[in-house]
């Protein structure tokens, strides 16, 4: 836009005396924000469609015979606006209506949640009239109703804004929050025969301008006013929503998201908002602990523990070298502890046995997390700014749901064309524009196919992709690929993704699920990788900083496992990760735990793994420390600490610095700082991912090899679900109770061929178990594919068949439901619900 | 002398007037076949010309709604019926669409050429059964004779009608709140701009007529813009059907051009007041417009000459009441209205009128506080011009009316508890003597 141009598009207008230039279409309400003039409203909302329900917001336009409302009226050139600063007619009309609103309101503020931060207490304070004239009857309503295990609804104190139900129909796309009836009768309800299922419902009570919507984990808990309140970062999933923690005597009372308009805008879900009682919970791991032959797993000193466990990795170091020590993790270390992990497994243990990586993972990943670690963007607003966006082997909305919310955001605001390819369509189906639907394992042929329409390479699929191709050249730039950590799993898929991003010179992103997975990536926690994603034989500035660099690339967490079940590797280092519930086949897990000579755990909360532990280091949770997380875009977040540790927990950096120099090197560290500034350039590389697979070269793609699916038989696609049992999920019984149920999603064509029901039990038996489950037939799903939930929802679907083998089952409907596990040599785990 | 008229009416007294043979017997679609000869934009500027205006209640120039639609969007053109006729005191469109179906929609199928509308929507007041089946009849007899569907009379011209039973709410004669519940969604109305004439059924150019606005189309086209501007006032001309209850000897529907002294309507065609009552106060379209008095009698029912008064002429429900009629009680018995019927979207409305009405029922109830007419005052001045639609204007209306020529009487109520002298008790509300009688007679009232 030239500045001729942008000159055009604005307006000028007069707020109470005051000359300002907006942009044309500005609302008056923002345009007297711009000018802190702070207008009295309830049913505003910036990130809402104005409404003009509550009227509060009205103000006096010079010109008009009547007010109007600022929330709903755009600027035009030379108005001039007069609020209730500087208007008798105004301020009238603001106080008429804040008394209309109080009519009906039960002023029961002594007793309300809301009490202190309430718009319509402070409103009426600021703007209200000081008594009222209402001597009659005010509408009864039975107090509080449930609206989900969440979210109580008290309708007597509702003002009926609609905030929350234009929340769920135009943010979150969830309508089972509605306006019912008319009249002094409106009123906010759920349908009879649906219930309000919803991954962002918190969000409906942080915006809800009364008392109306409250939060069941927070009700009645402490007033707003002895509480204070912490800038943080959630730690629940990569998308890096900005929270505010509100903390009274050292204990967290609520997690609201905060405003962060580059990121989470101002919305969270329910599982970054609601999941925190984990901090707190009696099960927390206090005290660090050794396991002898008399007293078994026992507390003792931190120095204690630290002698057991450096004697542990020295003594496997000392019989079969550094081979023979493994470093694991998950995804929930802060960027520094990663870096310290990272370079502690390397430099001290010198070994290159580190993964973050439990989840499925092939050979070539590892190409491109190399181009993407360390890179930053796109960012959000290159999504939502995209023409097209082509999404693979991700599930927003249970893997990052605020990516979700951004996807349906361009898809609402601007048509945005959502591509999806693979074999499930998933949540996706209401926004996505086309699906390119594929076999499991197919991702590869059709993101080829889009890379090069065409060619031999891309002729593979048989699809219709034309007019996705046609969008794609059309957009030009204007597009961003999405390629989930679950892509991966297909064979070559991850691969192609980048190539299609490379070869139109579009951008691409990596999409963990974790919150501490893409730090891990930048830290260099892969086997052959470094910080920055550098390998070793191109260490550059990584060997300058580190003492020493592996010689050869190390294993990886398969590997790893094998090679402790099979005795060649004998320390384990397990820090924020539980392999025998995460790990895709627990039974390799455990063999290996079992195995391997010494096992230290370091973690929040007890895990199945630590059945397995020699030595248990207690560490620090996210809110209890100061550290900083990276989203998914590569965009580092630092966060301080807003309550106290519990018992002797302590920093993962930390403890892993203890160790080092319990083993006797010093690797100079004091404060989280120290840790920071020595990895932030190792770690940052600034430069576009898309340039580093471009720059990855172009090696023809390699033929998948995947054995052919025999009529009868089903390819089982792992899709992990947002709220599952995971350990940071501990004592957030009403957030649990919102969890989808565990089911397997069948394709309808399919569902019809075998006689299967919506709904009804339906058997899966691999070669190796079975499971019933109940099915969830849906179009969704491309045929011959089955869904079912990850590990985290207590199923481990790879137990179904032998290790290693293609996870691929037998569909059998049943007549009556049943949950059992009918193979009695399946873990335990594999229990659906 | 001012005479009344049989335009809209000319049917009524026909037996079979709303078939289609009847229909063709007495002249019908003379006007359809006039426009078929007529280029659209030759219509649309007849019906421009002819100065017609809506007769729903706000009087909106007919052509220049037209006018408004653009053609060039790549969207339908939609024309949509407004016939939910709710407003208290009116049922003007109820007889007509009774009596008249096909005038109604030849009207429509004029309108749609002139707009290059293709689908169009009768919006019909659930409860209004007979109307309904009527209107099924002629549509139906309508199809069958190729007066509908697929080229019309052999012009090429394609035009198909929907009716719609709604579901009973009074806000969905607004049209936007029409327009929502016409797309299954909850009646309440929409934010403007955009203007349904540019973003209306399903976001495409919608024109919303009233049943009597558009039945006033096909005489333009037929009889010419002079005929019909003989009629009238400068800028209110045509017929006008009003629709007549209250403490009279006739009620009923009774055409008279517009611009008519009510005490004409009132005493030609309605016999005047019941005997031994005289006229105290009176709605001159519909409960939502502001009460006149006595004095008002002989004001000229046109836009204007109404408007000046501090009136409306609304849809022409003219609601006479005598001096033996508590306006308390009248006014009351319409807040309640009201109060059920506000939608709840905005708060002047919703809570105004819960307000309105407790306060109201407590001064009739004996239990007036001093300070109840000032609130009420005050409570009305902060809803009109507030809300969200007319809705609520229309409902501080009989209120702010009655407060400002019949205080004398509230104060009396809150004062002593009890209403004045000469009152009569069981005249709370509106009274007729014929509510129920044999309607048939309607029409043959010259």
């Amino acid at each position: 836009m030239t500045d001729t141009e942008s000159r055009t598009n604005l307006v000028h207008v007069t707020i109470d005396g005051r000359e300002l230039e907006v942009p044309k279409g500005t609302l008056v309400i923002r345009a007297a924000e711009k000018l802190g003039i702070t207008v009295p409203r309830f049913c505003d909302h910036p990130l809402l469609d104005p409404l003009g329900a509550c009227r509060q917001c009205m103000v006096e336009i010079e010109g008009q015979r009547k007010p109007f409302t600022s929330c709903t009226t755009t600027c035009t050139e030379g108005m001039v606006v007069k609020t209730h600063r500087t208007s008798e007619v105004a301020l009238k009309a603001q106080e008429g209506q804040l008394e209309f609103l109080l009519i009906n309101h039960p002023l029961d503020c002594p007793q309300c949640d809301k009490g202190g931060e309430c718009p319509l207490q402070d409103q009426t304070l600021a703007h209200g009239p000081a008594g009222s004239r209402f001597h009659d009857d005010k509408r009864r309503y039975q107090k509080p109703i449930p609206i989900s295990a969440q979210v109580a609804l008290d309708r007597e104190r509702c003002v009926l804004c609609a905030r929350c139900t234009r929340f769920s129909s135009e943010i979150a796309g969830d309508p089972f929050i509605e306006l019912f009836e008319r009249g002094a009768l409106e009123q906010v309800a759920i349908y009879e025969d649906e219930p309000y299922s919803s991954y962002f419902s918190g969000n409906v009570v942080q915006i809800c301008p009364v008392g109306a919507l409250t939060a069941s984990s927070y009700r009645f808990k402490a007033r707003p006013f002895d509480l204070t309140s912490h800038p943080s970062v959630c730690n629940q999933c990569s998308a890096g929503c900005n929270l505010r923690v509100d903390v009274r005597r050292g204990e967290i009372q609520r997690q609201l998201a905060a405003e962060n308009m580059a990121v989470n805008e101002m919305w969270s879900c329910d599982k970054g908002r609601f999941g925190y009682e984990f901090v707190a919970a009696g099960d927390r791991l206090r005290t660090p602990a050794v396991r002898d032959e008399v007293e078994g797993l026992h507390a003792t000193s931190w120095a204690a523990a630290l002698h057991k466990a450096a004697d542990g990795l020295q003594a496997a170091i000392d019989s079969d070298g550094p081979q023979a020590v493994g470093v694991l993790t998950g995804g929930r270390l802060t960027d520094e502890d990663a870096y310290a992990l990272s370079r502690f497994s390397r430099d001290v243990l010198g070994t290159d046995n580190v993964d973050f990586r439990l989840r499925p993972r092939t050979v070539e990943e590892r190409d491109v997390l190399s181009a993407v670690a360390g890179s930053v963007g796109p960012t959000y607003d290159d999504v939502e700014r995209a023409d097209v966006v082509v999404v693979a082997g991700l599930e927003p909305q249970e893997e990052v749901p605020i990516l979700y919310l951004r996807l349906r955001k361009a898809w609402r605001r601007s048509r945005q064309k959502i591509v999806v390819v693979g074999p499930v369509l998933g949540s996706l189906s209401e926004i996505a524009w086309r699906w390119v639907q594929t076999a499991a394992g197919g991702e590869a042929d059709a993101l080829d196919a889009l890379a090069r329409p065409g060619t031999a390479d891309g002729s593979g699929h048989p699809g219709d992709i034309d007019d996705v191709v046609e969008a794609l050249a059309a957009a030009g730039q204007r597009v961003v690929v999405l390629a989930g950590e679950r892509l991966a799993a297909s064979g070559g898929a991850l691969r192609a993704a980048g190539r299609l991003a490379s070869e139109r010179d579009i951008a691409f992103a990596w999409v963990p699920r974790r919150n501490g997975a893409r730090g891990a990536l930048d830290a260099g926690l892969v086997p052959g990788l470094l910080p920055g994603g550098r390998k070793a034989s191109a260490a550059g500035p990584v060997g300058q900083v580190w003492r020493r660099l592996p010689d050869t690339p190390g294993m990886d967490t398969t590997e790893m496992l094998q090679a402790a079940a099979d005795g060649r590797l004998k320390a384990l280092y397990l820090v924020g990760v539980d392999p025998v519930r995460d790990f895709e086949d627990p039974r390799l897990a455990r063999a290996a735990l079992e195995c391997a000579d010494t096992v230290i755990v370091q973690d929040l909360l007890p895990t199945q793994t630590i059945e397995f532990a020699d030595v248990v280091f207690p560490a620090m949770s996210a809110q209890e420390r100061v550290g900083s997380f990276t989203t998914w875009e590569g965009r580092r977040q630092p966060f301080a600490s807003v309550v106290p540790a519990q018992g002797l927990a302590q920093l993962d950096w930390d403890i892993i610095r203890q160790l080092a120099l319990t083993m006797g090197t010093d690797l100079g560290w004091e404060t989280a700082a120290d840790v920071r500034r020595e990895a932030a350039p190792l770690m940052e590389v600034p430069v576009r991912a898309t340039e580093r697979l471009r720059a990855l070269g172009d090696p023809h793609p390699q033929p998948v090899d995947r054995p052919s699916r025999d009529e009868g038989s089903f390819d089982v696609v792992v899709v992990d679900s947002l709220l599952g049992d995971g350990t940071m999920l501990l004592g957030a019984k009403a957030l649990k109770e919102t969890a989808a149920p565990v089911t397997v999603w069948v394709n309808a064509e399919d569902a019809r061929r075998i006689g299967l029901a919506q709904g009804s039990h339906v058997r899966l038996t691999g070669d190796a178990g079975s499971v019933e489950l109940p099915a969830k037939v849906t179009t969704d799903v491309a045929p011959g594919v089955v869904v079912v939930p990850g590990p985290s929802s207590g199923l481990a679907a790879a137990t179904l068949v032998a290790p290693g083998a293609v996870l691929r089952v037998g569909l059998e409907p049943l007549d009556q439901a049943s949950d059992r596990v009918s193979d009695p040599t399946s873990s335990s785990e594999a229990v659906g619900q | 002398m001012v005479e009344p008229v049989a335009v809209l009416s000319k049917r009524y007294g026909l037996a079979d007037g709303h078939t289609l043979s009847g229909y063709l017997a007495s002249g019908g679609f003379a006007g359809l076949r006039a426009s078929l000869g007529m280029a659209p934009a030759d219509v649309l500027e007849a019906v421009k010309a002819s100065g017609l205006r809506g007769r729903g209640g706000a009087g909106f120039p007919t052509g220049l709604k037209w006018g408004f639609v653009p053609q060039d969007l790549g969207r339908p053109v939609y024309l949509v019926i407004n016939a939910d006729e709710g407003e208290p005191g009116t049922f003007k469109d109820r007889e007509l669409m009774e009596r008249d179906p096909f005038l109604v929609l030849e009207g429509m199928i004029i309108a749609a050429r002139a707009l290059s509308c293709h689908r169009s929507f009768i919006f019909l007041r659930g409860e209004y059964l007979w109307p309904g089946v009527r209107l099924e009849e002629a549509i139906a007899e309508a199809y069958a004779e190729g007066w509908l569907g697929k080229d019309i009379l052999g012009s090429g011209f394609d035009f198909d009608v929907t009716l719609h039973y709604a579901a009973g709410a009074y806000i969905c004669g607004e049209e936007t709140a029409l327009l929502d519940a016409l797309e299954g969604r909850r009646g309440q109305p929409r934010l403007r701009p955009p203007f349904p004439a540019v973003a209306g059924l399903y976001a495409s150019p919608t024109v919303v007529n009233n049943v009597e606005t558009i039945a006033t189309v096909p005489c333009i086209i037929e009889q010419g813009v002079d005929w019909f501007r003989s009629m009238g006032t400068e800028k209110s001309p045509g017929p006008k059907l009003f629709c007549v209850s209250g403490e009279v000897e006739r009620p009923g529907n009774y055409e008279w051009p517009l611009g008519t002294p009510a005490r004409a309507i009132i005493e030609k065609s309605c016999g005047g007041m019941l005997p031994g009552r005289n006229l105290k106060f009176w709605a001159p379209g519909g409960s939502s417009t502001p009460l006149l008095t006595a004095d008002h009698f002989d004001i000229a029912m046109d836009f204007d000459t109404i408007a000046e008064a501090g009136s409306l002429l609304g849809t022409g429900g003219m609601m006479m009441f005598s001096d033996r009629t508590s306006v308390v009680d009248a006014v009351l018995n319409w807040t309640k209205f009201y109060e059920h019927e506000s939608c709840g979207k905005c708060t002047p409305c919703r809570e105004g009128t819960f307000w309105l009405s407790q306060i109201l029922q407590r001064i009739v109830d004996g239990q007036g506080r001093t300070k109840d007419l000032q609130t009420l005052d005050d409570i009305c001045d902060n809803i009109f011009g507030r809300s969200f639609c007319a809705f609520a204007d229309g409902a501080v209306s009989p209120i702010k009316a009655s407060l400002k020529y019949f205080r004398e009487e509230y104060e009396h109520l809150v004062d002593h508890g009890v209403r004045q002298a000469g009152i009569d008790p069981a005249h709370a509300g509106v009274v007729t003597r014929n509510s129920g009688q044999d309607r048939s007679r309607a029409g043959a009232r010259t």
